[in-house]
């Protein structure tokens, strides 16, 4: 299996290559996508992106837990967190 | 928030055309759909990262009718919200 790693690097390389913009311009342009983003998921609103998947919201429960190190039992505050849940299409191309 | 929104969000925000910021987003989204297809994980900074699980093949049962059945190899992304905007989502609102 393959271990590299996509980041936004990447992403804005893909764009220069694809759509011929200049690097730095693509640096921000991904840079402006992953903000718009991140402002709908802190007003509560889900991102539904077709053939991709959702991200969304998710407000976690309190719970009791343990510091992994020590051992001490501890409670997990109630806590939000973002989730995703991949499409239909992308598990497929995924396994394909 | 769909794709068509995010398009239109991306287009107003740096006054491209609707054409070019689908394009963009397209390309953004085809690029990390590649990448996880690769086996390859996502990193980016401030929004999270998704990693390739994979799952070896394994007994489950059909949930409703109880009869056992194998369930083949499969592989899964994983989403993990990155640290700023973790600390974002519950800053924001109690």
């Amino acid at each position: 299996m393959n271990s590299s790693n996509l980041t936004r690097r990447e992403l804005a390389e893909a764009i220069a290559e694809r759509l011929g913009f200049s690097q730095s311009n693509c640096a921000d342009i991904v840079d402006c996508v992953f903000d718009s983003m991140k402002k709908t998921l802190l007003e509560g609103e889900p991102i539904k992106i077709v053939h991709f998947g959702t991200f969304s919201v998710r407000s976690k429960s309190p719970r009791n837990g343990r510091n992994p190190r020590t051992g001490e039992a501890i409670t997990i505050k109630k806590r939000r967190t973002v989730g995703f849940r991949p499409s239909r299409q992308l598990r497929e191309e995924i396994n394909r | 928030m769909n794709k068509s929104e995010l398009i239109e969000a991306l287009a107003q925000e740096i006054n491209i055309p609707h054409r070019e910021a689908a394009a963009i987003t397209n390309t953004i989204i085809n690029t990390m759909t590649e990448a996880l297809a690769n086996g390859e994980s996502i990193e980016i900074r401030g929004f999270g990262s998704f990693v390739i699980k994979k799952y070896d093949s394994y007994e489950g049962r059909n949930p409703k009718t109880g009869k056992k059945i194998k369930v083949k190899p499969k592989k899964l992304p994983f989403f993990k919200v990155g640290k700023d905007l973790r600390e974002q989502v519950n800053a924001n609102k109690k």
